[in-house]
């Protein structure tokens, strides 16, 4: 019969089928992190369980870490603490932590890419929504709950329902200006914040097979913000480029290569939804609302239509019905997050910012994913770039995406921000979120309001 | 966890749609290292104003409505994958969570923490937020054992899904871990034979 490629990942991993019920899942590879892990760990101890497979399991500290002075001790009790406990927690359990002062540290799911750690085939999870990310590289990836955890911790499995299939078709080629970003806010704003709740996403078509490694993580982190429990893009020669000498990838890289070209859908497999969209169509996107399928192209206009949750949004907002966002005055750019802090998020932004100034009423963040990305911009001159901007470049971690940490925006003050979502509250108390791509975040930085950035190229 | 049966009572109706995770707890309020405690910050931005005064419009705040049932609109629990959500809602004093449509990651987090997401339709949700709006105390009855919700007032009843394993793990109070441990065999076994 012909299958998905989720199928064949999934039905591959599958230990037991509970008649009526969820299947047991055996999971490769486990990322974890500060925030969602203490509980976990503590329901271990309180069992009198040892992690079963420490090996498949690897530490960051990302959510709660500051973006300055990482030399030095972290200043708020809590977040101290929560760190501290994930370093206890490892040591316990042997799990390999690559924690503050760490070469490899950073975004869970910029690391895990980076290092090899993610690869076709493979089925991974960790306690956070954008799990979704590594779907990049043809991986069932997906975010779990603390008590799921602890299950994979202590079995090496979960129990999970099968999710529908859906594929998503992207046919043709984008225009000027036009990121991967834009592709799945456009996407998200085509099928609504709920439109993939219960399905899997596999994203296919030309559009998507010309894009890099790092702006496919770009599509399929964002999954989750329609409600996907994941997304998924075959592996190709891009995939098996991107991989090739990175750390922690098979010793056997060309044999594995082999296997991972086997991980396609079948031409007569059939999905339980799908779309297809024209990349011709999509434009440079940004939010006016209140979750991440409110966006629109830059060149329209807020919708006009009667709506409560419109309606509470915009009043959130401080914006009006049928207004163009274009020239409005901003006060914060966040360039970071797990969508948009890589390497080439960063040269994409510094490619724009290259020889000009910030505007004087915006104050720009700029936060790489890894310490491996710090070190790469610093090797590239980006720092210098950005500096020569009057921008700085920070320290790795999530910093303003949830404002866990120090970095957070003031109520009632608009950021242009390249992370995923701009629920109320989501970067600060009152904070206004805008979602945008690295190259809309690099024009609105210049000109200190929300621009078109097609016309500054 | 707490095994569920039966519940009786009044409920609380936050007629609101894409509620996500944020809202029901803010990700500053996510540094503490246990389970406890989450049900003081529920909802908190929507509780309180920014120097911690109650918001009196929001309705957790409006004493007219009491109960251990809260009511939600569509697609509720949607974002991040913080069980934490699921912890606020349970440890403020709710055991059941009613809507149309819930977010796939907040429904397996309530699941494993004992408190039942029972997904209703559009109209009998709206029915129920009906009820309440014409009286406030009025009572919803769950029976997991019969898969059944009914607005007690009108006996206007519904049944609901749930996944057969799920319900029985919630009827005994099972955790999925116990059940995962017993199968340390063949997860053994599956490693070895791929």
């Amino acid at each position: 019969m012909a299958t998905t490629l989720f199928d064949k990942i999934w039905d591959a991993h599958v230990v037991q089928a509970i008649e009526n019920g969820p299947q047991v899942i055996y999971i490769d590879k486990h990322l974890i992190h500060e925030v969602t892990t203490p509980q976990a760990f503590a329901g271990l101890e309180n069992k009198g369980i040892k992690v079963y497979r420490p090996k498949q399991t690897v530490a960051t500290a990302d959510h709660n870490v500051p973006t300055k002075n990482q030399n030095l001790p972290i200043k708020e009790a809590l977040s101290k603490k929560q760190v501290e406990t994930l370093i206890e927690n490892c040591k316990n359990h042997h799990i390999e932590l690559y924690g503050l002062g760490h070469p490899y540290q950073g975004i869970v799911h910029v690391i895990g890419p980076e290092l090899g750690i993610t690869q076709p085939g493979i089925t991974m999870v960790c306690g956070d929504s954008h799990t979704s990310t590594h779907g990049a590289f043809g991986a069932i990836a997906f975010g779990i709950g603390t008590s799921e955890v602890e299950q994979v911790l202590a079995t090496q499995c979960i129990l999970q329902t099968k999710p529908k299939k859906m594929r998503i078709n992207i046919e043709g080629t984008l225009g000027k200006g036009v990121t991967s970003k834009d592709i799945i806010l456009y996407i998200i704003s085509k099928i609504s914040t709920s439109g993939g709740t219960g399905y899997f996403v596999e994203y296919a078509g030309t559009a998507i097979r010309s894009l890099s490694m790092e702006a496919r993580m770009t599509i399929c982190n964002m999954s989750i913000e329609m409600g996907a429990r994941g997304g998924i893009i075959a592996p190709d020669e891009i995939t098996f480029e991107y991989m090739k000498g990175r750390q922690f990838v098979p010793e056997n890289f060309e044999a594995a290569v082999e296997k991972w070209k086997q991980l396609k859908t079948d031409d007569a497999a059939v999905f339980d939804k799908e779309y297809t969209f024209d990349a011709a169509d999509i434009a440079p996107m940004i939010t006016y609302g209140t979750n991440p399928a409110m966006g629109i192209k830059i060149t329209d206009t807020v919708p006009n239509v009667a709506d409560a949750g419109l309606e509470k949004a915009l009043q959130y907002m401080a914006l009006e019905k049928g207004q163009s966002l274009i020239g409005k005055k901003i006060d914060y750019v966040f360039l970071g997050s797990c969508t948009n802090s890589r390497i080439e998020d960063l040269r994409m932004f510094c490619s724009l910012i290259k020889g000009k100034t910030k505007a004087d009423n915006v104050t720009v963040w700029i936060v790489p994913g890894s310490k491996q990305v710090e070190k790469q911009a610093i090797a590239e001159g980006l720092d210098k770039i950005l500096a020569a901007a009057g921008m700085e470049l920070r320290e790795p971690g999530c910093s303003a995406c949830l404002g866990m940490n120090e970095d957070k925006i003031p109520a009632g003050k608009y950021c242009i921000s390249t992370s995923n979502r701009n629920f109320e509250g989501r970067q600060g108390q009152g904070a206004r979120t805008m979602l945008a791509s690295p190259l809309m975040a690099a024009a609105a930085a210049i000109t200190g309001k929300i621009t078109d950035v097609r016309e500054l190229m | 966890m707490e095994k569920f049966t039966t519940i009786q009572t009044s409920a609380v109706p936050l007629n609101m749609e894409d509620v996500d995770t944020d809202q029901i707890i803010p990700a500053r309020f996510l540094k503490a290292t246990t389970r406890e405690g989450f049900g003081d910050n529920l909802f908190r931005d929507w509780r309180y104003t920014t120097d911690n005064t109650l918001k009196a419009d929001f309705v957790l705040n409006n004493k007219t409505y009491s109960g251990k049932i809260l009511v939600v609109g569509k697609n509720f629990g949607c974002g991040s994958s913080r069980e934490h959500a699921a912890w606020a809602i349970y440890d403020y004093g709710f055991k059941v969570v009613v809507s149309s449509f819930f977010a796939d990651i907040f429904k397996n987090n309530a699941l494993n923490n004992g408190l039942l997401p029972v997904v209703v339709s559009p109209e009998f949700l709206q029915k129920i937020f009906t009820a309440i709006n014409q009286n406030p105390t009025t009572a919803l009855q769950v029976d997991l054992e019969n898969q059944t919700i009914e607005i007690i007032a009108t006996k206007e009843k519904e049944t609901f899904d749930i996944n057969p394993y799920k319900k029985t793990c919630l009827l005994n109070g099972y955790d999925d871990i116990d059940y995962l441990l017993s199968l340390k065999d063949k997860i053994e076994s599956f490693e070895q034979n791929r």
